[in-house]
């Protein structure tokens, strides 16, 4: 037998499946079981049938090259799940729900009548130094005001077990088919503890997409015409743009398949001439998405798109525009934003946060930077995260004089010691700092999908900056307790 | 299906055919020259001259040998017709079709560009190349296969059989052209021995020795083997095949009328024509015809389906 619960060590750190050491929470008691049991050769043939799944599943990522072309890598996968409640799912759904219904109507209000503004509780200053702004959305009023509708939160939980919403990702969520796959992977290798457990299933994620996607026609067809529009196969996300455009039975197109005529209607070339399209599922970023209105420059998108979008040609998921409220000054308002449109106090909470433009906050983060994260307002492709106890006497100094000089385009957060999980290291188990990401669709409603894609550190002292990138991922389980 | 899908396909599958032809090549020619007595001048060079792209071997290399010229066609990255170009071009336009093409074509036409990477030093040694040309001969014919086996045979399968069958027709004339040029007339009294290899090697270039000996069964010698490689309907490298497949492809096509009329002129011209009563000059001048109506079938398919055409 070689996994003992009694020797891993949970140090009075909230752990994600173990209450204390040697004892499961009791979600997880059934999995923990079974677990002790295993023995070393059995744990390699789990292993190494996950992973044999991952490759036949096609779980990659694309690493391109000019020298060696693409190549797929698989994302290292771990055969111990997370598991939460449903109990606190409820809570996690409800609380996901609120915070993109508030999104959306401050989305709106942006683009539209500003009354956030002009009541004060959100300074005009964030949105003039917000390069996440674009003047070109104002005025446009999308399918039932909703701009955000695929959407992607990152949480993470503190050592005493308290979440956090850490980001919103609201532009182009990614990563949703590792979570689909993910499921698949472990469905095949564990069909006997499945059988123990009543977990909620993730696999309507699909079609809840077509049907959101199909319904934000403006062409009331029986089948309207749906397109995933990718930025091509050189991007290390074609795989998932590739994925979903399967899964929904869409076309993948990318900009130069597209084509918008003087009468602003949008139509794909194929073989037999032109057809006309419905609605694009955009997975490049809003900025390239047209070259006539945003940077003159994209060959990615397409010219006459935002025309046709204006006069409700077409429909755009997410819009162009949302990126607005996926910006971490505006993260930091988040929780007045819930309180202002809806009436409601967050039902979960934000990571501290400290606006630079602020005088006390700025002041508070020049004399502690050494224990902060520092982020950047506008989220961009490389957003430099400045971690400061990783960072030199110099990195400090130099950050000062960027801070002092911009202080609107940086916000810093504290540290949050991260809940840890066991992971299989070798044939051990190993505490490793995790978070989760959950995928929402926004239709007529909000539908969170009841699982997610946890990602574990790689090694045991990660500091995980209050995020883990390129970690280990994980199938999440959502169960059901009843039912154990 | 979309028009660039549509284009990725045909010239996916141009490519593998034409690394697939070139190693072929290559290999008849290691063969023919060891054969040949060494006063016949059989010489490396006609590989270029086949491939079309003696200015820019003139401009790269110095010397006229076997060892620069067999560089030149494996693995010179500035010769776009090189077999290592060829597969790396083929792979980039596999690379967008991976939702199109069945996942383990999709690996094999990988595998067959990185083997092929990897092992080119060996590929250009003497005594390696025969292996390393057949390895890459048996990949391109797995790709066939595969394809042939799982892929959904609709728009987009035709567009596949397309490139193929273009780029054989294309390599099927250029070899004729240049190797019947280069072969001693038929006449020859000197080396009589040697007419019979020659004709042989083309043969082989093209694969169709053990088709024709099976089915023409007749001595190899040039008005038989002509007929063979223009007109036989039933051998898959021959001109007139090929033409016949791109015609079937064609007829499940949408807005087809440009492309059939003159893939069905390509046809008649072949037919009807009698090719082995030409002389070498006027050979030439007819296979230049046929070239140039490959161009234009390829071109009316570009501008009908191609978003390049659009």
């Amino acid at each position: 037998m070689s996994i003992r619960w009694g020797s891993y060590k949970v140090k009075g750190i909230y752990d994600e499946l173990m209450r204390v050491s040697g004892k499961p929470r009791e979600a997880a008691k059934p999995l923990c079981d079974f677990l002790r049991t295993l023995t070393d050769k059995e744990i390699s043939e789990y292993k190494s049938a996950a992973n044999l799944a991952t490759h036949v599943t096609g779980v990659t990522f694309t690493v391109y090259n000019q020298e060696e072309g693409s190549l797929e890598r698989v994302w290292p996968f771990d055969i111990i799940p997370r598991i939460i409640a449903s109990t606190e799912w409820h809570t996690i759904e409800s609380a996901v729900t609120q915070r993109i219904n508030a999104l959306n109507l401050f989305i709106h209000d942006i683009y539209h009548d500003q009354k956030i503004i002009k009541d004060k509780v959100f300074p005009l200053d964030v949105l003039k130094h917000s390069a996440n702004f674009h003047e070109q959305c104002i005025g446009i009023t999308p399918a039932n005001n909703i701009w955000a509708h695929i959407c992607g939160l990152d949480l993470v939980r503190d050592n005493q077990g308290s979440l956090y919403v850490t980001e919103d990702n609201l532009r182009i969520p990614a990563d949703v088919s590792y979570m689909l796959e993910n499921r698949l992977v472990m469905q095949r290798v564990f069909p006997d503890i499945y059988a123990e457990y009543n977990i909620l299933p993730v696999d309507n994620y699909a079609s809840q997409l077509h049907a959101m996607l199909a319904a934000l026609s403006p062409r009331k067809t029986a089948r309207p015409v749906i397109v995933v529009l990718t930025p091509g196969s050189h991007y290390a996300t074609y795989f998932e743009h590739s994925y979903l455009a399967q899964q929904i039975g869409a076309e993948l197109v990318e900009g130069r398949d597209l084509y918008v005529d003087g009468d602003n209607i949008v139509y794909m070339r194929t073989i037999d001439g032109f057809t006309r399209i419905d609605v694009v599922y955009r997975c490049v970023d809003e900025v390239l998405i047209d070259p006539e209105v945003f940077n003159p420059d994209s060959t990615l998108g397409v010219p006459g798109l935002m025309r046709a979008w204006r006069t409700g040609n077409i429909a755009l998921a997410n819009a162009p525009g949302t990126g607005i409220a996926d910006n971490n000054t505006v993260y930091s308002y988040v929780p007045a934003i819930i309180k202002y449109y809806l009436d409601e106090e967050p039902k979960i909470n934000n990571v501290e946060t400290y606006r630079c433009f602020n005088k006390s906050d700025r002041e508070y983060v020049l004399a502690n930077l050494e224990n902060l994260i520092v982020k950047p307002a506008n989220i961009t492709e490389d957003c430099g995260i400045f971690i400061g106890p990783q960072a030199s006497r110099a990195q400090c100094n130099s950050l000062k004089r960027l801070i002092k000089n911009d202080p609107y385009n940086y916000i810093a957060q504290p540290i949050l010691d991260l809940s840890t999980t066991p992971t299989l290291i070798g044939n051990r188990v190993e505490t490793r700092h995790l978070d989760l990401k959950l995928f929402a669709l926004a239709g007529n409603k909000v539908q969170v999908t009841p699982g997610g894609l946890t990602r574990a550190a790689l090694s045991s002292d990660s500091l995980a900056a209050n995020s883990v990138q390129h970690g280990i991922s994980k199938d999440t389980w959502i169960v059901d307790l009843e039912d154990i | 299906m979309l028009a660039r899908i549509a284009e990725n396909i045909y010239w996916m599958a141009r490519y593998i055919e034409r690394a697939e032809n070139t190693a072929r090549l290559i290999n008849v020619t290691t063969n023919l020259v060891l054969d040949l007595p060494r006063r016949t001048n059989v010489g490396w060079e006609y590989l270029v001259e086949i491939q079309g792209t003696e200015e820019l071997y003139d401009s790269l290399y110095e010397y006229v040998d076997e060892k620069s010229i067999l560089k030149f066609i494996i693995s010179d990255t500035k010769n776009p017709k090189s077999i290592l170009n060829s597969l790396q071009t083929a792979t980039e336009h596999a690379s967008s079709l991976r939702d199109i093409i069945p996942r383990e074509a999709w690996e094999q036409i990988n595998t067959l560009y990185s083997t092929a990477k990897l092992n080119v030093q060996s590929g250009l040694t003497r005594k390696n190349r025969h292996q390393y040309l057949h390895s890459i001969i048996l990949g391109a014919q797995t790709i066939t296969g595969q394809l042939a086996g799982t892929m959904y045979q609709d728009a987009g399968y035709d567009m596949l059989r397309m490139g193929r069958n273009l780029e054989r027709a294309d390599m099927t004339t250029r070899i004729i052209d240049v190797r019947s040029a280069d072969l001693l007339e038929d006449e020859h009294e000197d080396l009589p021995p040697y007419d019979n290899i020659q004709w042989v090697s083309v043969l082989k270039s093209l694969t169709g020795y053990q088709m024709y000996r099976r089915i023409v069964q007749v001595q190899v010698q040039r008005r038989e083997v002509l007929k063979f490689l223009f007109q036989e309907r039933k051998f898959p490298r021959s001109f007139y095949h090929s033409m016949c497949e791109v015609e079937s492809c064609l007829l499940s096509l949408p807005k087809n009328q440009d492309c059939i009329d003159i893939v069905n002129k390509l046809q008649r011209f072949v037919i009807k024509k009698s090719p082995e009563k030409l002389s070498q000059d006027e050979l030439h001048i007819y296979i230049y015809k046929l070239q140039f109506n490959l161009n234009k079938m390829h071109t009316c398919i570009a501008q009908t389906y191609f978003i390049s055409g659009t």
